[in-house]
Formats: structure tokens, C-alpha cells, sequence
């Protein structure tokens, strides 16, 4: 009986520790006043400035306009190479899968700044493009992850029957492998445009020229102090995200 | 045909993987005006200024955190790794989820929030000074980013634990019992023998991040906590030298494959790596 309610006391503390801040900031970004220890009453006008500042309007159109580009093309780019390695030999597999785990083990700061050299070595101006191409490279190998084991439960002998029955290849992929695989397609491309919006690290060394995102926003605010906005902008970006991975994990309970 | 597939990404991997990682072992064995590529000679200089105490002590600094912080990761969330796999399926799988919705938030965000509890006239402090005590300093301090370090990573810590104390097979737990083993014998003798796969992969992937951070602590260490991240960020976004910074991002490099090593080798449950829900 004390062992059950001493269980019951520690999962309890835990999940506290785990959801009170974020229910604090939730709630402090309702409140009428700057500070933070104090609860003046309700007030939506943080998310009215939130949306007057110009540069969180910016930063929030390059987030997306960034996550959809890098995650269409990475699930592009993706869904083609796990085709590709699925039907490679036993050793040539082995090798570009362990390569496709080197962006997904190395920390952050170190593929980070390897993208930051590559670039200067090319003599690529920093911005857009730079912070577009070091987002595709890091979600790629999240896209082959959720499309390869899709093809691996896949019947082998369903494309050959297609061409058997005189399919072209290209057309036997298009109507029979694609459509077999689409859930993996789509939870690769859910989590590629996922990743891509938060991504902080990466994209805080490979951006320049006035480009940034919102994770870069959210570091350059809470570094001059503090302001209630982001209060607003965390509670937001949330929300936004909670629903999109819920949409994710349903789809991946489903499979 | 179907092979040909992977060639773009083949050559997207050579591009934007491998060359770079030799770019940063070239910029670290050089020096010169890091913009221009035709001034770099060899040279050790990066790793002799690296190897002395002011910069050895930011190295020896940040493998104190990182160990600290997942031993801690390693004691609060065994227990409750444990507690939640004794559970229902339909119960644990909610509060699994539980734990993997904070995750989600975005990482910055979570750990900025910490200072909306902790900073001078946060919520804490607000109660402490309420009850007539002077303000604490909970702010700009290692144990800030070592709580910073803990609340991010502990589900890195709790998850794969979970997920092999699910796959323990119950008849051993029975059969143990069966034969005059009390709870406590139970667990130290089978229960955590067989989780250990799942320690190891917990252990591996707090250290990693906690050891590489630069956000948490610049933004809850202040100034006064450098780590080896901050000091990387330094070289490539303020000062501007690269070669500095890629000998470090070397010698980071070269740790964080010991510590793979070192844990690869008692890990024997490979598969599912890196594959979980984050």
C-alpha cells in the first residue's frame, strides 16, 4: 500500500517537472503585465504585438516557406535513395546505411559547422539557400528511415507481377510500389517538415543576410531580455506543433 | 534499375556529409586567414593552444556536466521507467506519451521557459521574497544548466529503458520468484541484468547532446559557463577562427566516438537505434 502510493507520488513529481514550465509560460503569456512572478489578469495583447512585430513575420514566413521546401524535396530525394538501397547487396547496404546515420549521431554544432566550412568553401553567400540545402541534408536521412522498413514489408512479388503483366518499370512504380509505401512517404515527410521548423543549431550557423527562423528569433529575444511575446509565440508554435504530431502519431499507431 | 535510384542521394551524402567532415579535419590541421583558402599552411597550432589549461578546463568542465547530468537522467528516470512499464498497456502507452509531448515543444522554447521559474523576478523568487526571504540566485550558475541538461534530456534516458523493460519476458520474472527470489533479488538479479541494453542506449544518448550543448548553457549559464559547444560557437559566429574552432569540433568529435565505442560494445540490442518517436 506505501509502495503503491509512494509510486503514485513519484510519477505525480515527475510529470510536474516535465509540464510546469510549459504550463507557466502558457499561462504568463494571458498575463496584463511585463513581469513574471505577478498575475495581473487576462490580456491577449502579446499575441496582438506578436503579430505587429515585423521581424517575427518574417522569421515565421521563412520557417515555413523552409520546412515545406526541404521537406518536399527531402522526401523526394529520400524516397528514391531508400528504393535504391533496398535493392542494393548486403555490403553496399550496410555502408550507405551507416553513412546515412552519420547527420542523425553527430551532434548538432559539429554537422553544423562541417556545412558552415562547405559552404565557404564553395563561396556561397550565406541566407536562404544555405540554410535551405543544410535543412535537406539533415532530413533526408530521416525520410529513408520511415520509407525503408514500408518497402520492406512489402510483397517483393508484387512489382514483378506488375511488369509480368507488361508494365513498364517506371509505370509499376508508380502504380504498384508507390502506393504500397505512401504511409511511410507521408510519415517521412511529416517528420522531415517537423524537424525543419524546429531546427535551431543547424540553421543558426548556415543562415546570413537578414535570414532567420523562428528558433533564431526566439534565441536573439530571450538573449536581450526578457519579453512576454514569446510567451505568446511558444504558447503558438505549441499548440501548432502538438496537432501536427498527434496527426503523426496516429498515422504511425495506425501502420 | 532500381538501384539508380540512390544516386542523387549518394551524391548528396558525398556533398553535403563526407566532404564537409574532411573540410573541418582540413581547417583544423591549418592555419591562415580562415576566408581564404589559398593562405592555409599546416599546422598543430590549433590543437597546442587547445591543449592548454584555460581551454582544457572548459573540456574537462563540460564532461563533468555531461557525465553529471546523465547520471542524474540515469536515477530519476530509471524508477520511473520501471513504474511505467509495470503498468497496463493501454495506461503505460498514455503516459509514454505523456512523456514525449514536452519533447516536442521546441527545444529552445523548453529550456526558456525554465527561466521564466528561475530568473530574478520569477515565479520562484516571487514566492521565496512573498515569504519575507531575501531572492535567490538560481540563475547563471552550472546547477542551472545542469537542470537544463536533466529536463531536456531525461526522455532520451527514460524511453529506450521503457522499451526494454516491456520486452522482458514475464515468465522469467515468475519463474525467479518461483525459486525463492524476494522482489529486490528479483530486480537486481534478473529485472536489471536485462535492461542494461537499454541503460547503455539511454546513457549514449544523454551524454552526446549534453556534452555538444551550446543553447542551454548560454542561455541559463550566462557568461560565466562556457562549455565546449560555447566555445565552438565563439570561433565560427564571433571570432572567426575556423581553425580553432574545427580542432575543437575535432577533439568533440573524437570523444564522442569513445564514448560510442565504449558503450557500442555492451550494446547488444542494435537494432531500433536512433529510431525511436524523436
Amino acid at each position: 500500500m506505501v509502495s503503491k502510493s509512494l509510486k503514485k507520488l513519484y510519477t505525480f513529481l515527475i510529470f510536474l517537472f516535465l509540464y510546469a514550465p510549459i504550463i507557466i509560460l502558457i499561462v504568463f503569456s494571458f498575463n496584463d503585465s511585463k513581469s513574471r512572478g505577478v498575475w495581473s489578469g487576462f490580456t491577449l495583447r502579446w499575441y496582438v504585438e506578436l503579430f505587429k512585430d515585423p521581424a517575427i513575420l518574417k522569421a515565421l514566413y521563412y520557417t515555413i516557406l523552409i520546412a515545406v521546401l526541404s521537406s518536399v524535396i527531402s522526401t523526394v530525394i529520400g524516397t528514391f535513395a531508400a528504393l535504391g538501397i533496398h535493392n542494393m547487396p548486403g555490403l553496399s547496404k550496410k555502408i550507405v546505411l551507416n553513412l546515412n546515420y552519420l547527420p542523425v549521431l553527430n551532434p548538432d554544432i559539429v554537422t553544423a559547422v562541417s556545412l558552415m566550412a562547405l559552404y565557404r568553401f564553395f563561396k556561397l553567400e550565406f541566407g536562404f539557400t544555405t540554410m535551405l540545402l543544410s535543412h535537406i541534408t539533415f532530413c533526408i536521412p530521416y525520410v529513408i528511415l520511415s520509407v525503408l522498413p514500408k518497402l520492406k514489408q512489402m510483397n517483393k512479388h508484387l512489382a514483378e507481377a506488375a511488369m509480368d503483366l507488361g508494365a513498364t518499370p517506371f509505370y509499376a512504380l508508380r502504380k504498384v510500389i508507390i502506393p504500397e509505401i505512401m504511409p511511410g512517404i507521408i510519415t517521412g515527410g511529416l517528420m522531415a517538415f517537423t524537424l525543419s521548423i524546429d531546427d535551431f543549431v543547424i540553421s543558426f550557423f548556415n543562415t546570413g543576410n537578414g535570414v532567420s527562423n523562428l528558433s533564431i528569433e526566439i534565441f536573439a529575444m530571450s538573449r536581450r531580455g526578457i519579453n512576454p511575446t514569446i510567451n505568446a509565440l511558444s504558447t503558438l508554435m505549441f499548440v501548432s506543433l502538438l496537432v501536427l504530431l498527434l496527426i503523426i502519431n496516429k498515422r504511425t499507431e495506425k501502420n | 534499375m532500381m538501384k539508380r535510384t540512390s544516386y542523387p542521394y549518394l551524391a548528396w551524402i558525398l556533398i553535403f556529409t563526407i566532404v564537409p567532415l574532411f573540410l573541418v579535419l582540413y581547417f583544423a590541421f591549418t592555419t591562415g586567414d580562415s576566408q581564404n583558402f589559398s593562405t592555409f599552411i599546416f599546422s598543430l597550432d590549433n590543437f597546442k593552444k587547445f591543449f592548454t589549461p584555460i581551454y582544457i578546463n572548459v573540456l574537462i568542465k563540460s564532461i563533468n556536466l555531461a557525465l553529471v547530468s546523465t547520471i542524474l537522467c540515469l536515477i530519476i528516470g530509471y524508477p520511473i521507467a520501471y513504474i511505467i512499464s509495470r503498468e497496463k498497456p493501454k495506461k503505460r502507452n498514455a503516459m509514454i506519451l505523456m512523456f514525449v509531448i514536452p519533447m516536442w515543444m521546441n527545444f529552445l522554447l523548453r529550456t526558456y521557459a525554465w527561466v521564466t521559474l528561475l530568473g530574478r523576478n520569477g515565479l520562484i523568487n516571487t514566492f521565496v521574497t512573498k515569504l519575507g526571504f531575501p531572492a535567490l540566485d538560481l540563475m547563471f550558475n552550472e546547477k542551472a544548466v545542469l537542470l537544463g541538461m536533466v529536463y531536456n534530456f531525461l526522455p532520451f534516458m527514460v524511453l529506450p529503458i521503457y522499451s526494454v523493460l516491456t520486452k522482458i519476458d514475464k515468465s522469467l520474472l515468475e519463474a525467479s520468484e518461483d525459486l525463492g527470489a524476494n522482489l529486490m533479488t528479483t530486480f537486481r538479479r534478473v529485472i536489471f541484468p536485462l535492461s542494461l541494453p537499454g541503460v547503455i542506449t539511454g546513457i549514449t544518448m544523454v551524454f552526446i547532446p549534453a556534452m555538444s550543448t551550446f543553447v542551454i548553457s548560454s542561455l541559463l549559464g550566462g557568461n560565466k559557463s562556457n562549455l565546449i559547444g560555447n566555445l565552438i560557437e565563439q570561433q565560427f559566429r564571433w571570432t572567426g577562427d575556423w581553425h580553432f574552432g574545427s580542432s575543437m569540433s575535432i577533439i568533440l568529435m573524437i570523444f564522442i566516438l569513445i564514448t560510442m565505442a565504449l558503450t557500442s560494445r555492451f550494446d547488444k540490442e542494435k537494432e531500433g537505434r536512433g529510431r525511436g518517436l524523436w
